[in-house]
């Protein structure tokens, strides 16, 4: 991936996208910097702990973000078509007919007062030229692949005769139901528990090959990436901290922070160890660093760290970490014999 | 659902029956104040006093008195007037009662329409100047007393400029709609707008709040997520989300406004709907008359309010599921 | 903010009523000054003109004169200082209208805190017991107690309120108000039982008077607060009602609603005397209300978000 150009054959290609607030207590950047790609079929992991900017930064590059305060800068091309600055017309035909949207609390998701049909319905009818009865039958399809059963008379049923589980499959079943080339789920399964999680993660995937769409998936959790994920963002502080190949990140991350979200994800294999937490809190959005935003929690730091490291690396694995290689592999070894890898 | 009904159909006859104890005991059992003088004027003397108590059966004990009136309201239904003496009561109230229809029907039809555009437009465009010039409105509307408001109506139409501009505004007065439609509606249309001034202002306010609240709802992001125009989002979405809590509240309001709580638009312009009888049944504290409209009254907010339970139901699907 | 000048400034104003009654118009705005004359510009006016409308009823009334120190809104039916009159008028009806509102709202939010906090029994009877005065047209309730109170007075054993007592009025549209807040802070009251801070400090054995003063009341205030400025301009609107009736405010005592009530005989000659006072109940409730909506955003933080009046 070349960060000055867009790539031309990426399902998403975003380059330097900045997104920030005009506040009463001063300007707050979001996200600052953010360039990824997605390709085709492909499934995108952004992750990062609360604030980073990983929602933000996705409802800004399809005109969800409403506040009037906002400032998006950057560029957002989707299918080769740049999207950030359309106007709201171009972006209704976007959002649900090219890219769609899940969202994490499913309780609330869906209009309380329609049935699940009328409101699959009605996002197909917008987006294709289909009557009722079609469409109709069109929506109970698509009740029955995302594993509602018996979806011929659910379909008149009202959102909270469902399930979180269920209610989530719904939403899901209506994001995809006009075959977009891109799916965006933001924490789908955060708000469902364990078992929930695992079949809706595992639906996902299915869907995604028979659909053939690709997918970004934003997440706090090392795990769901792991899961499903082909490759990683991982943000902090509304900046890229590690760019990569799902396994590679895993295996050999090379950003303190990645370590320290790696660290924390309970190991049931590997017995007496402590659960790692990364010592300090999340930095506030106003008061980002100059240089590095995550050097003030870093157990590494050094004095170049005052100044904002630019993100490269080899292939397709970037960091924005001042760390050189040799550093990186001398901590390691530390790491290995005191018996924390 | 059968046994939601019954219980609510028991609770509104307890409701009925202690509001007519109650207005019961204000007339005939406050302590301290003489049924009689009342009913015989405050300047009476002691003989007709004793001739006025005998008359009405005021010597008899509370209840039996009480049991008497309830008995010629509801079952013979024959009550008479104590100032009239021989006037039916329920004859008077059934005349009424189509001309506090009329007035309640056109105020509705105003009020809805200026209240939810009003809601409306003060949401879609919260934050500019026509958001806080319709609140502002709203606020006027509802500071205003009605009865005053009537009055400078009148004073307006009827005054200096009768002979000009509003020449063709009628002096008050009703004309029932089976004689002369235009006449019926030109004679209230005042009425129609003094009574929906309050209430517009209400709905209005009413509706806005509960609209930007759901604007700010998750289905609201989802719906935009969709892809949906914004316009089909307001209306189809938020709106129908925002108008479930105006159900209840526009139920309540007319079926306080059946029963006769109109009764000083009424009395302003002159129109002798069930508040306008009601009024003349204070003024002269002709008691069974007030029992008739009482009750009358009462029928209709308790019935409103089983109405508007059930209404709910069906509006807003997830009350079904608990009723 | 605006709104809070506005109210000051009615209060004050109505409050310095004597000071202008007795300095600046030198005239008793009570008594009738039927053959009075005014010295305006020079001229003697009478105060009682012989009738100029050609509709032979006798005498008219003054108008308005526009000079501040004589009879600037013209005088009423018998003579007296209409500006005058509505500025001891507005004592009254400012007076009705707070303490009214006080009232209202302290017993409903001791009802409703019983009836949330106890429960069961207690809640039964406090709920029937405002259901019922609710189911009573508002209006209704009122003119009736006031029909039978106002004009002959209260006499409950120890209790005796004279017939043209303001404490008839003030007690009647409190009661009648009494559910309007009661129901919402039972509402209050019962959620609030069900939060874990509350099972918390029963678990740990307070008292229920402590609970009610120390955790539920403070909880509770910030909606009771909201109430009380809309509270205040209800009641100003129910008593101008009742007044205009004739059954709110008795002579000789004088509140905004019975100087409309006066003025009406005089609407289509001197119709000031019937504009005047309804424009200060307008204002003043208007600055009520805007008061009231501040009051809530102040208190609700996600208010901000909605913005506006």
């Amino acid at each position: 991936m070349s960060l000055d150009t867009p790539t031309p054959d990426a399902v998403l290609s975003v380059r330097d996208l900045k997104v920030s607030f005009a506040t009463r207590q001063g300007v707050v950047r979001a996200v600052d910097g953010l360039s990824f790609d997605v390709g085709a079929k492909e499934v995108l992991g952004i992750v990062g702990e609360s604030g980073s900017g990983k929602s933000v930064a996705m409802y800004s590059m399809l005109g969800l973000v409403r506040d009037a305060n906002v400032s998006i800068s950057g560029s957002v091309r989707f299918e080769g078509r740049e999207i950030l600055g359309l106007s709201d017309t171009d972006m209704q035909s976007v959002r649900g007919g090219q890219v769609g949207m899940i969202f994490q609390d499913p309780m609330t998701a869906l209009t309380p007062v329609y049935t699940v049909g009328w409101q699959i319905v009605e996002q197909l009818r917008a987006h294709n030229e289909m009557t009722k009865k079609q469409a109709y039958e069109r929506a109970t399809e698509l009740l029955a692949e995302v594993g509602i059963p018996d979806p011929k008379s659910r379909i008149s049923h009202y959102p909270h005769e469902f399930s979180g589980g269920m209610r989530q499959r719904v939403v899901i079943a209506m994001a995809l139901s006009c075959n977009p080339k891109l799916l965006i789920a933001d924490e789908p399964t955060t708000a469902l528990d364990v078992t929930t999680q695992a079949q809706i993660l595992d639906l996902m995937g299915r869907l995604q090959a028979t659909h053939g769409s690709s997918i970004v998936i934003i997440t706090h959790d090392m795990g769901v990436i792991a899961e499903i994920a082909h490759r990683v963002v991982v943000m902090y502080a509304g900046r890229p901290a590690e760019i990569g190949p799902e396994l590679d990140v895993v295996r050999s991350a090379r950003h303190p922070y990645t370590w320290g979200l790696l660290g924390a994800v309970p190991r049931a294999d590997v017995k007496t160890r402590r659960l790692v937490t990364i010592p300090g809190n999340a930095v506030s959005p106003l008061e980002v660093p100059e240089g590095c935003a995550f050097a003030p929690r870093c157990e590494y730091r050094m004095d170049i760290c005052a100044e904002r490291p630019p993100l490269r690396g080899a292939h397709e694995h970037l960091d924005a970490c001042w760390l050189s290689d040799e550093q990186r592999l001398e901590i390691r070894s530390t790491a290995t014999v005191r018996g924390e890898s | 659902m059968l046994r939601f009904i019954a219980k609510r159909l028991a609770s509104a006859v307890l409701v009925m029956f202690t509001i007519s104890v109650l207005v019961f005991l204000i007339f005939f059992a406050t302590p301290g104040v003489n049924p009689a003088s009342r009913i015989a004027g405050r300047s009476a003397s002691p003989a007709v006093l004793r001739q006025v108590a005998k008359e009405f059966g005021l010597n008899r004990p509370l209840p039996v008195r009480y049991g008497l009136m309830m008995f010629h309201l509801f079952i013979k239904q024959d009550l008479t007037s104590y100032v009239n003496i021989g006037d039916k009561i329920i004859p008077q109230i059934t005349a009424a009662a189509p001309i506090t229809l009329s007035l309640i029907f056109g105020a509705v039809v105003i009020w809805l329409f200026v209240g939810i555009s009003g809601g409306v437009i003060a949401a879609k465009n919260k934050g500019k100047f026509i958001d806080p010039l319709v609140m502002f409105f709203g606020i006027a509307a509802i500071s205003i007393p009605v009865y005053w408001l009537g009055q400078m109506v009148l004073l307006i139409t009827q005054g200096g400029l009768h002979s000009s501009i509003f020449s063709w505004i009628p002096n008050g007065g009703y004309v029932s709609l089976a004689q002369n439609p235009w006449q019926w509606a030109l004679h209230l249309l005042f009425p129609w707008l003094t009574l929906a001034s309050l209430y517009a202002g209400i709905y209005a306010r009413v509706l806005r709040g509960e609209l930007i609240n759901n604007m700010n709802e998750d289905y609201i992001r989802t719906a935009r997520a969709k892809g949906l125009s914004e316009r089909r989002i307001l209306y189809r979405h938020a709106l129908r989300c925002s108008l479930i809590s105006l159900v209840s509240l526009f139920g309540l309001d007319v079926g306080v406004l059946v029963g006769g709580a109109a009764l000083l638009t009424e009395v302003v312009f002159g129109l002798q709907g069930v508040g306008w009888l009601t009024y003349q049944g204070l003024q002269n504290l002709d008691l069974p008359l007030i029992m008739g409209c009482v009750m009358y009254g009462a029928f209709f907010v308790v019935l409103a309010s089983a109405v508007v339970d059930v209404l709910y139901a069906y509006i807003d699907p997830r009350i079904r599921v608990v009723a | 903010m605006v709104a809070l000048g506005v109210l000051l400034f009615m209060v004050i104003v109505t409050l310095l009523a004597p000071i202008y009654a007795h300095d600046i118009a030198h005239d008793n705005p009570f008594a009738s000054n039927l053959q009075g004359r005014i010295k305006i510009g020079g001229h003697y006016r009478a105060v009682m003109q012989s009738n100029t409308q050609g509709l032979g009823l006798g005498v008219t009334p003054i108008g308005p004169t526009w000079h501040f120190s004589k009879y600037f809104l013209g005088a009423d039916s018998l003579g007296r200082d209409v500006f005058a009159r509505i500025l001891y008028g507005g004592r009254v009806t400012l007076l009705i209208g707070f303490s009214s509102g006080l009232i209202c709202i302290f017993v409903a939010t001791v009802l409703g805190m019983l009836a949330g906090y106890f429960g069961r029994a207690t809640d039964w009877i406090i709920s029937r017991a405002l259901d019922i005065i609710w189911a009573f047209p508002i209006y209704l309730l009122a003119i009736s107690l006031s029909v039978i109170l106002v004009t002959s007075g209260l006499d409950l054993g120890i209790i005796h309120i004279g017939a043209g007592s303001l404490l008839l009025p003030i007690l009647i549209i409190a009661a009648v108000y009494v559910p309007y807040v009661a129901r919402p802070v039972r509402g209050i009251v019962f959620s609030l039982k069900e939060r874990d801070f509350i099972q918390a400090a029963i678990a740990s054995g307070a008292s229920d008077w402590h609970i009610l003063r120390k955790e539920i009341l403070p909880n509770v205030a910030p909606s009771v607060i909201v109430f009380f400025p809309l509270m205040v301009a209800l009641n100003i609107l129910t008593e101008s009602a009742l007044s205009i009736l004739g059954i709110g405010v008795q002579p000789p005592q004088a509140s905004w609603g019975t100087i409309i009530n006066d003025g009406l005989q005089l609407l289509y000659t001197r119709p000031w005397v019937a504009i005047a006072p309804g424009v200060c109940i307008v204002i003043t409730c208007v600055a009520l209300n805007i008061l009231g909506d501040g009051v809530r955003d102040a208190f609700d933080p996600r208010a901000k978000l909605r913005g506006s009046i």
